[in-house]
């Protein structure tokens, strides 16, 4: 129990000293790495380990590392060597090789071409990185609020409270320039400052972990990886702000980030860093844990409140600011995970140090989680203002296998699909909106030549559909018909005149909803549209899908000068669509294909005798 | 208690360990999302005695209680199998194939999203990004994840589980 | 003490638990309404009252069944802004409520005459209000909804018990848009059941 600020810096130093010394393991143990098997890495590991036992030596899991594409990630401090897809059986050679006798093994290091990265600031991915959030995830166990400790954890929150009111604590978030990380953008210091002043002695402060945008994890990232941080951030802001009372509403999709934030809150406790006189002061909080069930909508800040309150989780009309009347009609401030994690950065700096990153209208640095199409797929961490090529070329190591790059979607369901030509676009909350798209909370979707804009358009509203609360007219029967329209469009039944519907559908839908799911419903749609009508007339006119990803207009067929007959792709066909006897060409029967494409998938690449073709005309220019 | 008013003996104990779980939150009715979530997890869908419990010892309405519990799609009034297989459908699953491999596992075992086999064994389910965006397309089963299994892969898998 | 606020460009004023839609009809401008009672609480799930708030150089449409005076308010009932979204929100309602007067009427008034929706007859709209009034007038909440987005109904609560206090009374009947209501949901269609 910390009962004083002396305490807090004496404990600091305290563990600090206690890793002099020490060889860390650090093993990412993210949600992502643990679906790889990250857990049975670390069971190996430990097994070894203890047979060599070295007190020198600590294995620690810690949160998410960003480098998705090739975890399980082992970084050995403190020389700083980092191994990528660890397995299991990896863990004899790392103990006795490089824990042992310090020789690096070079098939677990990072490799590209003829280029070799030994050490984890070596790597491409990494070194174009400039991490403030994330860089403690490579260093902390988020079970241990003694690492935490170790990275200066609740510095900020000893400053906050014992070196200055809660009046300057506001300031420095307004002069720091900090906008709001989930999408909004709103300035933060000012929404405080909104609260603070506003009537009454019963205020709140609420976390929003419900991070519903699909391809986007970042939240998840910083609450599994360093829950400390946005829980001192919390602190920091119900001190400047009044409120005595927070919530952290989490997806229930995350249980990792539940477990994690739960544990790091009744460590907290249990230290005096929550509850009444947090070191010593007179400043009390308590913070509980609200476990969303499975609804997109409910990341709306009104529908956020709604779920808190043990309501439906829908959005409701409300004119008034959350800052006047909020959380059961009290004054409420309302942040996304990282807008709060960010702000013990801007205490412990200063908000000069946060100001002087970024562009002049979007300060600080952003997270991004770049997945799909890419070769380096993870969380990216660039001050704002980084160009979209260099977060997609030289972090994200370009479009895997070679392909072409044909647009980046940012955003979520909210954004839109950015092709080529702007790629050199400043990301920042400005320059993606003129785009069409936007920032949004983060998520980037890099898509190649594969992909059929018109599928992508399609699977937003789709998405839409099915998360709409359904409340009001628009959104619910608006979207819904876009949907139709769609499905009509890959089915081969699109008109022309379903283009001008679907415009006049994205004006309705966006001037007449009730809140921003249905009010942004319409960019991905309009954002196609304005780059790649090509595709939708492509469709509609020529019944064509130039990606050959929409099923009505493609057919798979066998070249029968490469196959040789092995027959994998008969065994594979859940419909008994291919016929042929062993070494002979085979054939898919075109009535019974359902066109699945697990024919193609299976198809071994030395003969890639299996492809697709647009439109099903074209398979009467083949040969046989 | 059931609709005319007699209460289940096999339901007696269900309703003493919602009562715990109630009880566990205070009783207060702002929990009642916690409570439902809580209720799922241990008898794998929410029985329609249990919501009355619920609105009963929460004193509220008992639509408000059905809303909630139909609104959000963690919550399952129906049966759901002893294994719940999840495909993710999120943008970045999705343009690795996702599609293609929920149809590839509905068509293994027989039913489509949102249904359970006739076993009891599986629910098929979709959910919009479990966050492992690297070894997309994912199929999760209870909690375990397989990154993109093939066809051939399946009988393996899914024999693992009673 | 009263508010002032500007509706099309004439001075109203109002008390501050009155909303833009009421100060308009104070002054004989009517607004286009669907899931609006007076006596209920604003819900805003209908968006035909929408109206355009203009401050400075920024306007945003907002439903004024919901928006309570501010002093200072300039408001446009009819603007070109607000003529084309309600103009696209009665070509929905057209298709999903044939046999609505009103809806006819509003239609009439924004010039719409077809509609490219294709909708089953007779559908409910989700308006909410008799859900509404049971929860707020009767408070007997018989009635709530369930499920969410098109899936979304208007259900009893299944017990027998709320079937039969519904029945014996009915009242919220004379406020459906569609007269839908009772005949397609309950217990008898077992919604919910096992």
């Amino acid at each position: 129990m910390l009962k004083s600020p002396e305490d807090l810096i004496a404990l600091q130093e305290r563990v600090k000293a206690e890793n002099n010394g020490k060889i860390i393991l650090s093993l990412c143990s993210g949600t992502g790495c643990r679906a790889n098997a990250s857990q049975k890495v670390f069971e190996a590991l430990q097994a070894e380990l203890a047979s060599l036992a070295d007190p020198r030596i600590v294995l620690k899991q810690t949160g998410c590392h960003g480098f998705c594409e090739k975890g399980p990630i082992l970084i050995i401090y403190p020389e700083e060597i980092c191994y990528v897809s660890v397995k299991p059986f990896d863990a004899r050679d790392i103990v006795a090789q490089t824990i042992a006798q310090g020789r690096v093994l070079d098939r677990l290091l990072w490799k590209s071409g003829l280029i070799t990265a030994a050490h984890h600031s070596e790597i491409p991915f990494y070194k174009h990185q400039t991490r403030y959030l994330l860089a403690n995830n490579t260093h902390v166990d988020p079970t241990s609020i003694e690492d935490y400790l170790r990275c200066n954890g609740y510095s900020a929150l000893r400053r906050a409270l014992f070196s200055m009111t809660p009046q300057d604590v506001i300031q420095e978030i307004k002069r720091s320039g900090l906008r709001g990380r989930g999408g909004g953008g709103f300035p933060t210091g000012v929404k405080w400052e909104a609260t603070r002043e506003a009537e009454g002695n019963e205020k709140y402060v609420v976390v929003n972990g419900d991070e519903g945008d699909p391809g986007a994890y970042m939240d998840r990232s910083v609450l599994e990886g360093t829950p400390h941080s946005v829980l001192e951030g919390l602190i920091i802001g119900a001190y400047a702000i009044g409120a005595k009372s927070g919530y952290f509403y989490i997806r229930q999709e995350y249980p990792l980030a539940l477990e994690n934030t739960r544990k790091a809150i009744e460590e907290a406790r249990a230290f005096g860093l929550i509850g009444a006189n947090i070191l010593g002061s007179s400043f009390g909080f308590e913070v509980s844990v609200h476990q969303g069930a499975g609804a997109f909508v409910s990341g709306e800040s009104s529908a956020l409140l709604s779920a808190i309150e043990g309501r439906v989780g829908e959005p409701r009309l409300k004119y008034i600011r959350m800052s006047t009347s909020g959380l059961w009609g009290k004054p409420t401030t309302l942040n996304n995970v990282e807008t709060w994690a960010n702000v013990p950065l801007i205490i412990a700096n200063g908000p000069e140090w946060f100001a002087g990153i970024g562009t002049p209208g979007s300060k600080g640095s952003k997270i991004f989680s770049l997945v799909g199409k890419v070769e380096n797929t993870g969380l990216v961490e660039v001050p704002m203002g980084t160009t979209l090529r260099k977060i997609i070329y030289d972090i994200g190591g370009g479009i895997k296998n070679g392909k072409k790059f044909k647009a980046i979607q940012t955003g979520g369901p909210s954004g839109g699909c950015i092709p080529e030509a702007h790629l050199d676009a400043q990301v920042d909350f400005d320059t993606l909106t003129e785009l069409g798209s936007m920032m949004g909370s983060g998520g980037m979707i890099v898509m190649n030549e594969d992909s059929c804009m018109v599928d992508v358009a399609r699977y937003f509203v789709e998405f839409l559909r099915e998360e709409s609360c359904g409340k009001c007219i628009p959104c619910r029967e608006g979207i819904s018909e876009m949907v139709s329209i769609f499905n009509r469009i890959v089915r081969g039944e699109g008109k022309p005149e379903d283009l001008d519907f679907l415009e006049d559908l994205s004006v309705l839908v966006s001037e007449a909803s009730l809140c921003g799911l249905g009010s942004s419903a319409a960019n991905p749609v309009m954002s196609t549209l304005r780059y790649f009508r090509n595709e939708y007339e492509s469709h509609i006119l020529h019944k064509t899908c130039t990606s050959l990803v929409c099923k009505a207009f493609i057919a798979f067929h066998v070249d029968a000068a490469k196959c040789r007959g092995c027959g994998l792709c008969k065994k594979q066909c859940p419909v008994n669509a291919i016929y042929g006897e062993k070494t002979e060409a085979h054939v898919i029967n075109q009535k019974m294909c359902i066109k699945c494409g697990a024919c193609m998938e299976i198809c071994p690449s030395k003969f890639n005798a299996i492809g697709k073709v647009s439109p099903v005309s074209q398979l009467q220019n083949l040969a046989p | 208690m059931n609709k005319n008013g007699t209460m289940a003996k096999t339901e007696d104990r269900a309703l003493v360990r919602i009562d715990a779980i109630i009880d566990s939150y205070g009783g207060k009715r702002s929990a009642l999302i916690q409570i439902l979530l809580d209720v799922q997890k241990e008898n794998r869908w929410l029985f329609e005695e249990y919501l009355y419990h619920i609105a009963d010892r929460l004193k509220a309405p008992l639509s408000q209680v059905y809303q909630v519990a139909t609104f959000y799609k963690a919550f399952s009034l129906k049966k759901r199998g002893r294994h719940v297989v999840t495909v993710c459908m999120g943008t970045a699953c999705h343009v690795r194939g996702a599609p293609s491999l929920l149809d590839r596992i509905s068509q293994k075992l027989g039913v489509n999203a949102g249904a359970t086999t006739g076993d009891d064994r599986f629910s098929l389910l979709t959910v919009n990004c479990m966050g492992c965006c690297a070894l997309g397309p994912v199929m999760a089963i209870d909690e375990t994840y397989y990154s993109n299994p093939a066809n051939t892969d399946f009988d393996k898998i899914f024999n693992a589980y009673a | 003490m009263d508010i002032s606020i500007t509706i099309n460009g004439k001075k109203v004023s109002g008390k501050k638990d009155e909303t833009v839609l009421d100060a308009a009809a104070s002054i004989g401008i009517e607004i286009p309404t669907l899931c609006h009672l007076k006596g209920l609480s604003p819900y805003g799930g209908c968006r035909l009252c929408l109206v355009e708030l203009i401050s400075g150089k920024r306007s945003q449409l907002v439903a004024s069944c919901g928006y309570y005076l501010k002093e200072g308010l300039v408001v446009e009932t009819d603007s070109p802004r607000v003529k084309r979204a309600r103009a696209l929100v009665l070509e929905l309602l057209i298709a999903a409520m044939p046999g609505s007067q009103e809806i006819q009427r509003y239609a009439r008034q924004y010039k719409v005459t077809s509609t490219r929706y294709k909708r089953n007859l007779d559908h409910c709209v989700l308006c909410g209000l008799c859900v509404r009034y049971c929860e707020e007038i009767k408070k007997e909440n018989c009635l709530g909804f369930v499920g969410r987005g098109v899936d979304r109904e208007v259900a009893w609560a299944p017990l027998s018990k709320y079937k039969d206090t519904c029945e014996g009374c009915m009242e919220c009947q004379k406020f459906c848009p569609t007269g839908v209501f009772p005949s397609n949901w309950g217990i008898a269609q077992n919604t919910l059941a096992r």
